[in-house]
Order: structure tokens, then C-alpha cells, then sequence
């Protein structure tokens, strides 16, 4: 059992950190001289970075895509929050992305970003990434840098440790960070050890689509499922969640949830469960969930509902998944890229615990339980641990790896990135960081290739770092030098929401992979045109669709009449250029939208609800020529008994 | 101390720069006819009209094309009508393959930028092949 001193440890750490961060600093530990650590992170004007780093934009829903070594963003992707500047969620396309069982939603809180891979290694073609709040993963397309299918996972609540791919993509993983009863009924909310239980759920990945589609659950007990990593190499075939609040407490968790001395790390073999569902073992369970895909040719997306998953449960499938004892509510579970060792970072703690694969597999094989939960195996710590790291530091979060045998710890309560040794767990080095880092990333940091040349820190605190920009501060990355023995500090980045976990991959494995326009004689919009004499306006009942066209520098029609007030108008915008970087943009005054922002060869749908009679201009939002102050028209709106008659033109008065 | 020696990539896009009138002399020929423009297309001869290939180009020309040039009238750019008499069929070639890098030297091509009131000619990512099929509609036209 946890005694209280390590509660009050932990608050006098926290303490003592806050003076710490308020402390000015003087020297910079471990940062080069200026100019040495400005030559390593200077990308001349023209040039490109060496990789692409992408970052969670935690409660801000999106993607953020950095260059490194320079820091420099390239973009935001819009995820799980509409994005008035590309028109996501607002344009008719991309709305059913963001439906869910409870409608449309335009936000979430997204936290892990990653990769697919290919025998473990990053490959470039899609990013996952969790909706922690109502739950949900993502996918990107990495051709395209759009967000191209959300599924929404049912029987969870905060989509937390999640989607941390396995080595070939076959699935991305979804544990329940907040159980809630299973199936969702109406109870009492400190009925919490009766009716609420954990859900691991497995998401596969179709080998060449993409396309997800929700492969099985794992009905657990009702403990926080906190992070996960997929194995690899030997542990190909197993998945580690770590849990916290095994106390089961259902109120002041801050308290409540750090009684016992030690939590869990469950490891599943979810190639086991492929044998159960094989066998017919799973129970099929009513759950309703939203599954929403794009459709590049059609530029269109589609939600539908699912309305059953298949359930295994662990006391009737022997060896599906066990619970490895692991100290102090551990936080991050990381595996090695040999994935021979799992590392969990108990953040309570200042020691690192490594569990060994193959201690694990030998306690499982001779049956060395010390105890059993609902069916589920404890192993004895003693037998699997193959190491603690000693660090120094205090509340250890996350690793990495540089695939130099070496691991990389973030430390938030020390604020601190300490490098130690695989297999002798010595601390090699620690280097600080400004201020209290979460997650690192290594580009291909938690592959089995890493790419161990920077190391990327995720603060949760910027305080003094940047001019100040009154009481809300955008968080800090910071990124380091780590291909000598000692870390170097380079470069303070500033990012978008809050950047929990990132991912990295070289940019040559998806420079080549990126689109530059869409074809459009490939475009299959139900509503596109593909020539300016297709331009026109149709009128069915009160619903008007305006079939419109843009090149440099106008649209057509550009003079619409005949419009009344209380139609519903549609604009379909087909953009019919053909070159790189010549999207427009399309607003309507008055239109309760945001703009839309067409790629060349798309089509997008504004859509619009005249509510005065009058005239309404309508221009282009993206600076697109020399004669883009002209790209502009007018909508005349009409009394909604009126007779204007239905009129468009372009260049010529309306006739 | 810090030394770069960096080529401008000739893909670089922007938008506002493709306009820029450049500085540098051209060394073509100043009779249009000759002046066979800059591009992929170096030599062309022109046989019989293909009709084949004039069908394909007007399908071409009109989903790609239309929305700046009127066959027969002045509209964003000029009409192609009668083209085939004032510019090299080379010359309309690389218009269509490689409008950004004509409209910076080509002096004719800068010459119709101004004249038609700074519109920018669209590359609208067309083959050979293609550009060939269009060039095969404009001897058509008359």
C-alpha cells in the first residue's frame, strides 16, 4: 500500500518546482553557444528540413506538422475541431466527419499521433490519432494531409490510450481511460465496482485502404487504462496498457486513485484473440457508433452506423491477457525497439520499472500467478521486472529510444529529459527542460528503426520562454541534439494547443508520397462541374443549387438573381485549375459560415440561408492572382413571395 | 560563420511572383513566327490536320481551357482563332506546357500578360501529348 508520505512527496516536489520555474535563469544547462546550436537548426531560405514532425494539438482537436531541425510549421490539419480557415466541418464534405453517435460534434481533445508502419518502421502513409473526450481515432491521409475516416469507439469513456499501432498497421488500439458502465445504463455513480468496467478495443487497419473498422473489445475491469505501445520483433502480437485507479475509486481520485503501491500493466495477446474470435468465442453486444470516410474522388464524406461489436471476455479466453504489477500509477508503457523490454514510467515514482518480454512469457508458461482479477492473471512483479532505473529525477512520464541501445525518460515533477542504458540501466545523462515536459518524440522513437538524431520535448509549462502574450501562453517544444553522448538544447518552438505525444518520420519517405493538385477529370462530386458552361443555378422548391466554377481570377456564374429570402442555397464551388498552390476561397456576406477553401480539381459546398432581401457580394478569401480584388460577384436576394425570375451570367448583364 | 550555396528550386510557387516581369534578355528571334518560345518543345512539324487528335484537343480545350479563351473571342486571354498564323506551333506548345516560366522571359508572352491586364496564363498540368491534341484543334480554327 502507498502511505502518505509519498503523497506529500509528490506535492513537495511540485513545490519545489514551481520555484524552481520561477527562478530566472541564468545559464542554460546544456545548451550549445548560440551560434553552434543556430548552424544545427538553420534551414537556409528554400531549403528543406530533414524531417517531418507531427504534433497532437491536444485540446485544440488538431494536427500540427513542423519541419525539424528548424521548427518551422508547415500546417495544421484539421482533426477533430472545425477549422474556419480550411472550411472543415463547415463546407457540406466534411460535416458527417465530425458526426457521432450524439451528432455533430466540433471539437475534441486529440493526444496521440501515430504512424502507420510497415515491419515496424514508419512508412508515410496515414497518421491515427485519439479523441480523448468523446472517444474517437482519426486517420490522415499522409498524400494528402487531410483527415480522411474518424471512428468512434462505443463502451468507452476518454479515449485515452490509444492508437498505438502494431509493427504491420493490422490494428490501432482504443483502452478506456474513464470506465463507464457496460452497456451505458442509468446508475449510481458510486454503484462503480458493480456496473463499470474497462474496454480494450481493437480497431484493424485494411492493408491498403486504410479503412478502419472495429475488430473486437476486451471487456476489463473498471480501472483507467492510461497509455499503451504495441510490441514488436519478439512481442509482435501483444499489446501493453498501463492502468491506474485499480482501487476502482469513483471520487477524489487525486487521492483515492494512488493507494496501492502498485497499479498494473496489462499485456494482451491480441493474436490470441484473433484465435478466440476465430473460434466463435465473442459475444455479440448492441452498441451504437458512428464510422465517417471520405471519399477522395467523390471530395465527399459519408457517415454511417454501426449498431453491434464483437465482446471477449477475459474469464472465458485463457491467455488473452494478464496484469503485470508495475509501481506507482505508471503513466507511459514504451517498448523497446528490439521489443524485448517494457518500460513503464511510474509517474509517482522517481524510478523507471523494466518489465523483460521473455521473463513474461517464461512466468506465463509456468503459471507463476500471484493472484487473479476477473479472470485475469496477475504475474508477480518479481518474476517479470528485468530492471529499475534508478534516474534521480521525479515523476517519469515517457521514453523513447535512439535505436542506439539507449532510452530517453521525460521527467515532469524534475522537468527534465534523463538518457540511460538498456540492460545496465545506468543514467548516462539529463539535460533540463523549460517547463515540465510530458511526452518526448524521437522521429521513429517508438519504432523498431528510430531516427536517433533529435529529440523533441512536449512542455506542458512556457511560462518565461517567449514575450509574454497576457495570461494564456501557447505551449513550448523544445528540441535537442542527441547524436553525441551528451544532449544539447537547440531550439524553443512554440506550438498549437497542447502538443501531447508527436510523431517524426524522414521527409524523404513522404515528400515524394504528396499530392500537388486533385485530377479533375478524376473529380465524382455528385455536384461538380467541369466546365464554365456547365455553370448554372437549378432551383427545386426552396432548395437552390448554384453550380459554380473558379480560375484565376473569376467565378462563373458571377451574377446571380432570383434568389428568395428562406431558400436553402447550396453553393457547389468546383475549383478547375490544375496547377500546385492555387486553391480559392469562397465567403457570401451574411452566410452564417465560414468561407471554403477549394484545392484545384475539388469541389466544396457552401452553404447559405438568405434571410434579407438586398444584394450580396460573394469573393475569393485566398489571394490567388494579380486580379484576385476582382474575383468577386453578386447574389440578389429576393422577398420570398417575389417573381424575380432565376438568372445568371458571367460577363454579360443577367439575360 | 555561416556559408550557403543554394540553387532556387524551379519549383518554387508563388503566386505573386509569376508575374514579375523579369529582367533578362531573351534570345529569341523577334519575328514571331520564329520565335519557337521556352520549353519542352525544342522542333515540331506539322502534317495533314488529324482529326482524330483534332476531337480529342476540343474536348481538352474545352474542359481545361474555356474558362479564360473564347475560341473566336477575347475574353480572360485571346481568342486561339487564327493563332496558327501569328506564333510558332513550338511557341503555342510551351505556352500551355510552361506558362510560368514564359510569362517571366518570353517576350511575347510578357507582352500579352500586360496587354491582358496582368491575367496570369493557367498551367493547367496537361502531357505532351495532350498540348499536342489542343495545338491539332487550333489549326481548325480560323
Amino acid at each position: 500500500m502507498k502511505n502518505m508520505i509519498s503523497n506529500n512527496t509528490f506535492v513537495l516536489a511540485v513545490i519545489a518546482l514551481i520555484s524552481f520555474s520561477c527562478t530566472p535563469q541564468g545559464n542554460n544547462p546544456g545548451v550549445l553557444e548560440a551560434s553552434n546550436a543556430a548552424s544545427k537548426v538553420y534551414v537556409a531560405p528554400g531549403e528543406m528540413d530533414e524531417f517531418y514532425a507531427f504534433l497532437s494539438g491536444g485540446f485544440s482537436g488538431q494536427v500540427s506538422v513542423y519541419g525539424l531541425p528548424s521548427g518551422r510549421l508547415l500546417k495544421v490539419i484539421p482533426v477533430f475541431s472545425v477549422d474556419a480557415e480550411k472550411g472543415y466541418g463547415f463546407n457540406e464534405e466534411t460535416k458527417p466527419l465530425l458526426n457521432t453517435s450524439f451528432g455533430f460534434i466540433p471539437w475534441d481533445d486529440a493526444h496521440h499521433p501515430e504512424l502507420s508502419q510497415t515491419d515496424g518502421v514508419p512508412d508515410g502513409r496515414w497518421l491515427f490519432i485519439n479523441g480523448n473526450n468523446t472517444p474517437r481515432i482519426a486517420r490522415l491521409d499522409l498524400s494528402t494531409f487531410e483527415t480522411v475516416e474518424i471512428i468512434e469507439i462505443p463502451n468507452s469513456g476518454g479515449n485515452h490510450s490509444s492508437p498505438f499501432i502494431t509493427e504491420n498497421s493490422e490494428y490501432i488500439v482504443a483502452g478506456t481511460r474513464f470506465s463507464v458502465p457496460f452497456p451505458q445504463k442509468d446508475v449510481a455513480i458510486d454503484s462503480y465496482k458493480e456496473n463499470f468496467k474497462g474496454a480494450l478495443t481493437y480497431i484493424s487497419v485494411a492493408p491498403e485502404s486504410g479503412e478502419m473498422s472495429l475488430a473486437f473489445q476486451i471487456l476489463v475491469p473498471g480501472f483507467d487504462y492510461d497509455l499503451a505501445h504495441s510490441g514488436k520483433g519478439k512481442s509482435h502480437g501483444w499489446t501493453f496498457f498501463t492502468t491506474y485507479n485499480s482501487e476502482q475509486s469513483n471520487t477524489l481520485k487525486e487521492v483515492n486513485a494512488s493507494q496501492n503501491d502498485k497499479d498494473f500493466i496489462a499485456a494482451v495477446n491480441w493474436k490470441k484473440a484473433e484465435e478466440y474470435l476465430a473460434q466463435g468465442k465473442a459475444k455479440t453486444v448492441a452498441s451504437s457508433y458512428t464510422r465517417n470516410l471520405y471519399n477522395e474522388r467523390a471530395h465527399l464524406a459519408t457517415s454511417e452506423t454501426l449498431e453491434e461489436v464483437q465482446v471477449l471476455i477475459p474469464s472465458e479466453c485463457p491467455g488473452l491477457i494478464y496484469y503485470i504489477p508495475t509501481p506507482k500509477s505508471p503513466h507511459g508503457v514504451d517498448v523497446d525497439p528490439t521489443g524485448s523490454y517494457i518500460v513503464g514510467n511510474g509517474k509517482l515514482s522517481a524510478d523507471l520499472t523494466v518489465h523483460s518480454f521473455d521473463k513474461m512469457i517464461a512466468a506465463i508458461e509456468n503459471e507463476s500467478f500471484e493472484t487473479e482479477i476477473d479472470g485475469i492473471p496477475v504475474l508477480n512483479f518479481e518474476d517479470v521486472v528485468a530492471g529499475t532505473v534508478e534516474s534521480g529525477g521525479l515523476g517519469p512520464l515517457h521514453t523513447e529510444f535512439d535505436g542506439e541501445g539507449n532510452a530517453y525518460t521525460t521527467f515532469f515533477i524534475s522537468s527534465e529529459v534523463v538518457k540511460w542504458k538498456l540492460e545496465t540501466w545506468e543514467v548516462l545523462d539529463r539535460i533540463p527542460c523549460y517547463y515540465s515536459v510530458g511526452h518526448l518524440m524521437i522521429p521513429g522513437g517508438d519504432s523498431k528503426k528510430p531516427w536517433g538524431k533529435y529529440l523533441v520535448a512536449l512542455n506542458k509549462i512556457t511560462k518565461d520562454r517567449y514575450l509574454p502574450t497576457g495570461p494564456e501562453l501557447n505551449q513550448s517544444a523544445q528540441l535537442y541534439d542527441i547524436s553525441g553522448n551528451k544532449m544539447e538544447l537547440l531550439l524553443d518552438f512554440p506550438t498549437i494547443g497542447e502538443p501531447h505525444y508527436a510523431q517524426g518520420i524522414a521527409a524523404d519517405i513522404i515528400k515524394p508520397r504528396s499530392k500537388k493538385i486533385y485530377k479533375l477529370d478524376e473529380n465524382e462530386h455528385p455536384h461538380a462541374i467541369k466546365k464554365e458552361d456547365q455553370a448554372r443555378v437549378e432551383r427545386e422548391g426552396d432548395v437552390v443549387r448554384i453550380y459554380m466554377t473558379s480560375i484565376r481570377s473569376h467565378f462563373a456564374p458571377d451574377n446571380i438573381e432570383g434568389i428568395k429570402v428562406g431558400d436553402k442555397v447550396y453553393i457547389h464551388l468546383t475549383n478547375v485549375e490544375q496547377d500546385w498552390d492555387t486553391p480559392h476561397g469562397l465567403s457570401v456576406m451574411g452566410a452564417r459560415n465560414s468561407e471554403i477553401l477549394v484545392m484545384p480539381g475539388q469541389t466544396e459546398t457552401l452553404y447559405w440561408e438568405p434571410q434579407r432581401p438586398g444584394v450580396y457580394p460573394f469573393y475569393c478569401t485566398d489571394f490567388c492572382s494579380a486580379l484576385h480584388q476582382e474575383m468577386q460577384g453578386y447574389i440578389r436576394v429576393s422577398d420570398s413571395d417575389s417573381d424575380t425570375p432565376l438568372k445568371w451570367s458571367l460577363g454579360e448583364s443577367p439575360a | 560563420m555561416l556559408m550557403y550555396c543554394s540553387q532556387s528550386s524551379p519549383e518554387s510557387a508563388d503566386k505573386e511572383t509569376s508575374v514579375t516581369p523579369a529582367q533578362e534578355k531573351s534570345p529569341v528571334s523577334t519575328d514571331p513566327l520564329e520565335n519557337k518560345g521556352i520549353g519542352p518543345i525544342t522542333s515540331l512539324k506539322l502534317g495533314p490536320i488529324d482529326q482524330a487528335l483534332v476531337e480529342e484537343g476540343q474536348v481538352l480545350y474545352q474542359e481545361l481551357c474555356t474558362a479564360c479563351h473564347k475560341p473566336n473571342e477575347k475574353f480572360i486571354g485571346p481568342a486561339p482563332a487564327g493563332i496558327m498564323s501569328r506564333r510558332s506551333p513550338e511557341w503555342v506548345m510551351n505556352m500551355i506546357l510552361n506558362p510560368d516560366e514564359m510569362l517571366r522571359k518570353d517576350p511575347i508572352a510578357k507582352q500579352l500578360l500586360v496587354e491582358y491586364n496582368m491575367a496570369p496564363m493557367a498551367n493547367q498540368g496537361l502531357t505532351e501529348d495532350q498540348a499536342r491534341n489542343i495545338l491539332e484543334y487550333f489549326r481548325t480554327l480560323e
